[in-house]
């Protein structure tokens, strides 16, 4: 029976979450756990990522049909799971968020509606006008068959992803939670993913995301 | 009781009425609202059946009372009618109120206006206003401003699910306490985006959806916005409200197999139904009506069909598809499903499956055919996106 | 028919997305789909509009494209036999 303990009890019962890993993109370069990694020399992003997934051989053909958002998705989740070479949880939920969803893509389709008699919609792009996608891809691509979901903000909301979070760990759903701020618009991205869960880590508060991101 | 929420409001637009009353009749009267489609100028107008709101935009205006210039697309009006119906119908006040929230969901967003304006948008700045609203957010933006919701505000997209899963978030958020009221629910417009997004993938039919039809050809788009009115017992003991009825279970998983089909054992739709069967502390044997997706599709009604045999355990209960009726309403399908689910709760009845004509061979199911009568205690109902998430309800008197 | 085949090779790597692939890699009787090249059902429907938008064949039903898409062969043969561009 799903039971919301007392807020005075909920500490008490069980540790806190904390971000216990983190990957960023942004800026041409890629860090894990706060460490720099990699550094592209390419100004459009379509070149530069297809740089880090070559340079971190991640080694997986799907990536070149997806579209920006879920390359971008794919790219620093791969690095993340990949990188913290302990075995993933197969209940670990994902929560990604984000602005502009799937707009590039979004364009792309509308584009190709758009020149008249001509017009040939292509089902490999319409496949990814939908955010949620890039919750399918890293699915797939790890096995999961956890809870997912994708929320639109204005900007970077990091108390709702602390409190969606945790509770998705406090109810019992998921051991540990992939969350993320994963955002692309043309040659405009910030890739922030983290891992929270009940062990040691950075504490996860507001500011430390903040600061994170 | 803590271990379910209550329903206190509800309101819907679709293809077979412009409130709750004109949809209850409708459903009672076995009259869908799939025709041909006449407010979009499409190359494929004569190749495909919708469930049309045969509704201009300039009536929607006027139904809500909109100045001519303003930034509604289809969506966002359809969006607003629907739960300003809601919020009617529960009686909430929401000026002043801190503890109250919306949580919307749309595949479509403003896109409606900005494909029909596209194409003029850097010679006129007439219609450049609509840019603006777009994205999804800014369009739910629009219509809290006109409920004069200013609490917790969010945008779900998550495809065909997303409904489902502003329910499910609005649930966490009562249960929490750090929402009292909260209106949940989806909407989305018919566009040229959509139609010919769905038509290369070559799951649209030329003719009247058939659910769980050996020969099922595709799924046929509508379009609508329905909203619940969640509510705290604390709340609505207060003001002295009944509840129409109870949401017990709810439960998401993702299908890790494919962007947009369904594995063929309809994983994540089982492991869907499962959850939230944990979540209601129920057994599967308690439910008397299930509503599925049924979306017609040769793909989803053979995974979905798989998916209940396995969690009934070869003893599936009445179940119907209602997209006969309305049409597939992509990110609203989820909340005017959990309307007729409350219907069926509350009017004892089982909505039938329309246009069926013969059984698929994988297994021995039949949809519901008939309207009927029968004692309902506890409704079943699926939702399944592409991307692979897979949602389900469980709606109890 | 050597210049259709390698027509088509040149549009499946651009149209699918194949970046790592060249022609050569491509034999004219591999299988494309599921354990040879790879494909999945939404690069079918690629093939697909590739059919229609270059050569003039409109398919109605996808399951046909399972047997014109068994290889490059078999596609270049059914175009020949039925293009009207």
């Amino acid at each position: 029976m799903e039971v919301t303990p007392p807020f005075f009890l909920k500490n008490a019962l069980q540790m806190k979450n904390n971000i216990i890993h983190y990957c960023n993109i942004k800026n041409n370069e890629v860090y894990l756990d706060g460490k720099k990694l990699y550094t592209g020399a390419e100004e459009d992003f379509l070149s530069f990522i297809k740089g880090v997934y070559k340079s971190f051989g991640l080694d997986y053909p799907k990536f070149y049909k997806m579209d920006t958002l879920c390359k971008l998705a794919i790219a620093s989740s791969s690095i993340l799971l990949n990188g913290i070479n302990k075995e993933i949880d197969p209940n670990m939920a994902i929560l990604l968020s984000n602005r502009s969803a799937c707009i590039d893509v979004d364009i792309k389709h509308q584009e190709s509606i758009s020149q008249g008699e001509g017009s040939y919609a292509s089902p490999a792009n319409f496949v990814y006008t939908l955010p949620n996608i890039a919750l399918g891809e890293i699915s797939i691509k790890y096995k999961l068959r956890s809870e997912n979901s994708f929320f639109i903000f204005e900007g970077f909301n990091p108390e709702f992803l602390i409190e969606y979070g945790n509770s998705l760990t406090q109810l019992g759903k998921s051991s540990s939670v992939l969350c993320g701020w994963v955002e692309v618009i043309e040659n405009e991205y910030n890739a922030f993913m983290f891992i929270i869960k009940p062990e040691k880590g950075i504490e996860l508060t507001k500011e430390n995301l903040e600061k994170l991101i | 009781m803590k271990d379910r929420i209550a329903i206190t409001g509800m309101g819907i637009v679709s293809a077979i009425g412009m409130n709750a009353a004109e949809n209850l009749k409708s459903l009672k009267d076995n009259k869908h609202g799939i025709s041909k489609i006449e407010h979009i100028d499409t190359t494929l107008g004569d190749k495909i059946l919708v469930g049309e709101i045969k509704k201009t935009n300039h009536e929607l205006e006027d139904i809500l009372g909109l100045p001519s210039l303003n930034n509604f697309s289809r969506s966002s009006m359809l969006g607003a009618i629907a739960a300003k119906e809601a919020i009617i119908d529960a009686g909430i006040i929401t000026e002043g109120n801190t503890k109250i929230g919306f949580i919307n969901s749309t595949t479509v967003g403003g896109m409606d206006m900005v494909e029909r304006y596209y194409n003029d948008f850097l010679e006129k700045k007439e219609h450049q206003h609509y840019i603006e609203v777009h994205d999804a957010g800014s369009n739910t933006d629009l219509i809290s401003e006109h409920l004069g919701i200013n609490g917790f505000v969010t945008t779900i997209s998550t495809a065909c699910s997303s409904a489902a899963n502003a329910i499910m978030l609005g649930a966490r958020m009562i249960k929490s306490g750090r929402l009292d009221q909260v209106v949940v629910g989806g909407m989305d417009g018919l566009c040229k985006f959509t139609i010919n997004g769905f038509n290369t993938l070559m799951i649209l039919s030329d003719t009247y959806n058939q659910p769980f039809d050996e020969n099922r050809k595709g799924l046929n788009l509508g379009e609508g916005a329905a909203y619940l009115v969640l509510e705290s017992e604390e709340s609505y003991q207060k003001r002295n409200k009944e509840p129409l009825a109870y949401l017990k279970g709810y439960a998401n998983a993702n299908d890790a197999f494919h962007q947009t089909a369904s594995s063929e054992q309809g994983d994540g739709a089982y492991l869907a139904m499962k959850n939230a069967f944990k979540v209601a502390n129920m057994k599967p044997e308690q439910i008397d009506y299930v509503n599925a997706h049924g979306t017609a599709t040769p793909n989803n009604d053979l995974s979905e069909g798989r998916a209940m045999v396995n969690i009934f355990e070869n003893k599936v209960p009445k179940f119907s598809s209602t997209k006969p009726f309305t049409g597939h309403t992509l990110a609203a399908a989820a909340s005017v499903e959990a309307v007729f689910s409350v219907f069926a709760l509350r009017e004892n009845l089982v909505f039938p499956t329309l246009n069926f004509e013969q059984n698929m061979k994988e297994f021995d199911l039949t949809p519901q055919l008939e309207l009927e009568e029968k004692e309902i205690s506890a409704v079943l109902s699926n939702s399944f996106g592409f991307g692979g998430n897979c949602s389900s309800l469980i709606f109890v008197k | 028919m050597e210049e259709l085949k390698i027509e088509l090779k040149e549009k499946i790597i651009e149209a699918l997305n194949l970046e790592d692939m060249s022609i050569e890699d491509i034999k004219d009787t591999d299988v494309l789909f599921d354990e040879g090249l790879g494909l999945d059902s939404i690069d079918a429907l690629e093939l697909i509009i590739i059919l229609d938008k270059d050569y003039g064949i409109k398919l109605t039903d996808s399951k046909d494209g399972k047997k014109i898409f068994q290889s490059i062969e078999t596609m270049a043969q059914y175009i020949t036999d039925h293009r009207t561009k």
